[in-house]
C-alpha cells in the first residue's frame, strides 16, 4: 500500500492535473476549433454585455424565473457549487501540501468550516440522487452515467472527511481520498461534469441572442 | 363484423409519414443522420448534448409538459432523449419505425417556442435540437402532409398556399374595389417603386383572409403612407419548409421575398400579424443566405401600429370598450422583444386591459406555432390537449374582466381560436388590427 500511496500523491498527481487542465483546455479549443470551422456565425452574434447579462441573472441565486420556482433546489444548487469549487482549494490540509510541495500558500478555511461545507457537497449529491429517483421528468431522462457522475463527485468529499476524523483505516481512506480526488479532476473534462467549462459559453451564447437580436430577457 | 376502428386512430393516420418510412431502410438512415450530424451540425450541437446533465429543469418551461399532467416525454428533455439522444446512442441505426416516431415529436409535440431556452440553466437551445431532427426526418422523406403540402406550395409557387400569380393580384384588386366603398379614394399601390414601405402579408391572407388586407389598406391610406406590394411571387413572407426542414426551399423563398423587396428599392417591409413570418425574415432566412441581420429593415405589424400611434398618423376615434387580454406570441416577443409596444398599442385603443399570467417573455405558446398547426387534422385533437394551461390562463383573464384575446399572430390566432372553442371559454380572439380598423379616425 506504501508503494500504492506513493504513487498516488506523487507522479499520478502531476497526471491527473495535467490531463485536467490539459484536457479542459483541449475541449475549449476544439469546440472554438468548432464553430470557426462549422459555425462561423456564432461570432456575428456573441456579445460580452449580452453574454455576461445573462450569466449573471444565472448565477444569482433567486436571479432568475427558474430558480424562483425551485427554492430548495436553487438553495441545494448554489451551496453545493460553491463548496464544491472552495473546499478543496482553501482547504488547510491541501494548502500545508502545495507549501511543502512548492512553497506556496494561501489563505485557509477553519476547519470547522471546511467540514461543514464537505457536507454540504455530500448532501448536496444525496439530494440531486434522491431528486433523480424521485422527481418524474428527472428520473424519466437519468442514466447510469448521471449515478456515476454523483459518485464520483461525492467520493473525494465523503473519503476525505472519513480520513479526516480518522473513522475507519486512516491510511486506506487518505489513499482513497487522494484517488478519488484524482479521479474527478481527470473526469472533469471528459464526462459531463464538463458543463464547468461550456455553460458559461452556451448560457453566454443564448444570451446574447436574446438580448441583441431578440431583444428579450432570458431568465 | 368488423371492429370499430377508435376515431381517434383514425384521426392519427397521416399518410406524409406512413409513405415515408415505408421506403427507408436501416442503412439508408444512419447513412442520413451521419451526414447531418457530420456535414450540418457543429459547436452548438455538440455543447448542448455534452453540457445537458439531465436535470429536468427545462421541463416547467413547456406547455406540452404541463399541460399533460407533467408527463415527463412531452418535457423538452425527454423530447431530446427520445429522438436525438438516440439517434447519437446508435450512431444513427435506427428502425424507419423510430424515424417516423421522432418526426411526430420533433414536428408535433414541440412549437421550437424556445422557452426552455429561459428555463434550462445552460440556455441550451432544445428548439435547435429539435429542428435537426425535423432536418433528419425531411431529407428521409418523412413529413407530415398537411405541411408537406404547404412547403410543395412554397417551392412551386412561392407562397404557401398554392395562389396563383393572377389570383393574387386579383384579391389585392378585389379588396381595393371593395374598400373604395368606405375610402372612395384609397389604393393598394402595386409595384410602385421606390416606395417608402413594402406591405407582406401570408398566403392565408389573400387565400381566406382577405379582410385582413382591407383593413391594412385601409390603415395605410388614412395614415398617408408611401407603400406598395409587389404583383410577382415573393409577396409570401411565410416559410412552412422553415419548419419541415427543407432548409434550402426556406432559403429560396426567403431570397424571392428580400430580392422583391430589393426590386421595389422600398426602404423597409412592413409585415403583417405573424409570428412565424417574422421569424423566417427576421432571424432565420437571413442567417440561412449570409446576412447577419435581415439586409432590408423588417417592421412587424406591432412596430408599425405602435409608430403610427405614437406619431399621431392615426389617431383613435374611440376606445374600444371590451376589455381585452394580449397573448403574446413567441416569434414576436421571446423572439423580437415586441412585449412592450404591443402593451402600447393595446392601451392606445382600450379602454380595458387585463394581463395573462405569465405574460411577456414568459408568456405560454399557443400551442399551433412551430408548424405545429400546418401539421394538420391528424393532429388537432393532441395539440388542443396540450395546452391546457393556455385555456387557464385565458380563463383566468376572462374572470377579471377580458371578453376579447387579443394574438397578433397568425398560428396564435388559429391555435388560440381552437383552444377557445376546445374548453368552451366563451371569449374571442381578434389581430390587432381588427381593433385597429375599428377604433380609427376615418375621413368622412
Amino acid at each position: 500500500m506504501d508503494e500504492l500511496y506513493r504513487l498516488a500523491t506523487g507522479p499520478l498527481v502531476w497526471a491527473a492535473f495535467i490531463i485536467f487542465i490539459g484536457g479542459s483546455l483541449f475541449r475549449l479549443i476544439h469546440l472554438i476549433l468548432l464553430v470557426h470551422r462549422k459555425e462561423k456565425f456564432i461570432y456575428t452574434y456573441i456579445s460580452l454585455k449580452y453574454g455576461l447579462r445573462s450569466i449573471l441573472h444565472w448565477l444569482t441565486p433567486f436571479g432568475t424565473t427558474n430558480w424562483r420556482l425551485h427554492p430548495w433546489l436553487t438553495i441545494v444548487t448554489f451551496a453545493f457549487h460553491i463548496c464544491l469549487v472552495l473546499t478543496p482549494v482553501f482547504l488547510l490540509a491541501h494548502i500545508v501540501l502545495w507549501d511543502e510541495a512548492w512553497n506556496i500558500s494561501w489563505w485557509a478555511l477553519p476547519d470547522r468550516l471546511a467540514i461543514v461545507m464537505t457536507v454540504i457537497v455530500i448532501g448536496g449529491c444525496l439530494f440531486f440522487f434522491i431528486r433523480r429517483r424521485v422527481t418524474p421528468e428527472v428520473a424519466y431522462v437519468t442514466s447510469g452515467s448521471d449515478y456515476a457522475i454523483l459518485l464520483l463527485t461525492a467520493a473525494p468529499f465523503l473519503t476525505g472527511l472519513i480520513a479526516y476524523f480518522q473513522w475507519f483505516d486512516v491510511r486506506l481512506f487518505t489513499l482513497l481520498h487522494v484517488l478519488s480526488g484524482e479521479a474527478m479532476l481527470i473526469a472533469i473534462p471528459f464526462t459531463r461534469i464538463s458543463h464547468m467549462l461550456f455553460a458559461p459559453l452556451t448560457r453566454g451564447y443564448m444570451g446574447s441572442e436574446f438580448g441583441g437580436i431578440r431583444h428579450a430577457r432570458d431568465w | 363484423m368488423t371492429e370499430a376502428v377508435p376515431k381517434e386512430k383514425i384521426q392519427q393516420v397521416d399518410e406524409g409519414l406512413e409513405r415515408g418510412v415505408a421506403g427507408l431502410t436501416e442503412e439508408k438512415i444512419q447513412k442520413v443522420i451521419q451526414r447531418v450530424i457530420a456535414g450540418e451540425t457543429g459547436a452548438r450541437l455538440k455543447a448542448y448534448v455534452d453540457t445537458c446533465i439531465h436535470c429536468g429543469l427545462c421541463s416547467d418551461a413547456c406547455h406540452y409538459f404541463l399541460s399533460r399532467d407533467r408527463d415527463p416525454r412531452y418535457s423538452p428533455v425527454g423530447k431530446v432523449k427520445q429522438t436525438l439522444w438516440e439517434m447519437l446512442r446508435k450512431d444513427g441505426k435506427v428502425s424507419p419505425d423510430f424515424i417516423k416516431q421522432a418526426r411526430i415529436i420533433a414536428s408535433t409535440h414541440c412549437n421550437l417556442c424556445k422557452r426552455c431556452a429561459m428555463y434550462c440553466p445552460f440556455g441550451i437551445d432544445v428548439a435547435y435540437l429539435m429542428l435537426v431532427v425535423r432536418r433528419i426526418c425531411h431529407l428521409l422523406g418523412v413529413t407530415p402532409l398537411y405541411i408537406q403540402d404547404t412547403a410543395h406550395s412554397h417551392a412551386a409557387t412561392f407562397n404557401q398556399m398554392w395562389v396563383k400569380d393572377d389570383e393574387w393580384i386579383d384579391t389585392l384588386q378585389w379588396q381595393e374595389e371593395e374598400a373604395q366603398g368606405e375610402l372612395p379614394a384609397l389604393r393598394i399601390p402595386l409595384e410602385k417603386e421606390g416606395a417608402d414601405i413594402m406591405y407582406s402579408v401570408i398566403g392565408p391572407e389573400p387565400k381566406f383572409q382577405a379582410q385582413l388586407i382591407y383593413q391594412a389598406a385601409v390603415i395605410m391610406n388614412v395614415a398617408g403612407v408611401n407603400w406598395t406590394m409587389p404583383a410577382t411571387p415573393g409577396w409570401d413572407n411565410s416559410d412552412m419548409a422553415m419548419f419541415t426542414g427543407d432548409n434550402e426551399i426556406m432559403g429560396r423563398v426567403k431570397r424571392a421575398h428580400f430580392e422583391t423587396a430589393a426590386r421595389l428599392r422600398v426602404k423597409r417591409i412592413v409585415m403583417g400579424e405573424c409570428g412565424h413570418a417574422f421569424r423566417s425574415v427576421y432571424d432565420v432566412g437571413n442567417r440561412w443566405l449570409g446576412w447577419g441581420m435581415p439586409p432590408i429593415p423588417i417592421v412587424h405589424a406591432i412596430d408599425f401600429y405602435h409608430e403610427l400611434l405614437s406619431q399621431g398618423r392615426i389617431k383613435v376615434a374611440k376606445k374600444f370598450t371590451e376589455t381585452v387580454t394580449l397573448h403574446d406570441p413567441c416569434n414576436v416577443v421571446r423572439g423580437g422583444g415586441l412585449h412592450e409596444k404591443a402593451r402600447d398599442v393595446v392601451r392606445w385603443m382600450c379602454e380595458g386591459f387585463v394581463e395573462m399570467e405569465p405574460n411577456r417573455e414568459h408568456n405560454y405558446c399557443c400551442c399551433a406555432g412551430g408548424g405545429v398547426i400546418n401539421c394538420g387534422p391528424p393532429y388537432k385533437k393532441q395539440r388542443v390537449e396540450s395546452n391546457r394551461v393556455k385555456a387557464e390562463q385565458i380563463s383566468a383573464a376572462k374572470v377579471k374582466g377580458a371578453k376579447i384575446v387579443i394574438t397578433p399572430c397568425h398560428n396564435c390566432h388559429s391555435g388560440i381560436e381552437d383552444i377557445i372553442h376546445h374548453y368552451d371559454l366563451g371569449v374571442e380572439t381578434k389581430f390587432l388590427g381588427d381593433i385597429l380598423y375599428e377604433v380609427m379616425e376615418k375621413p368622412g
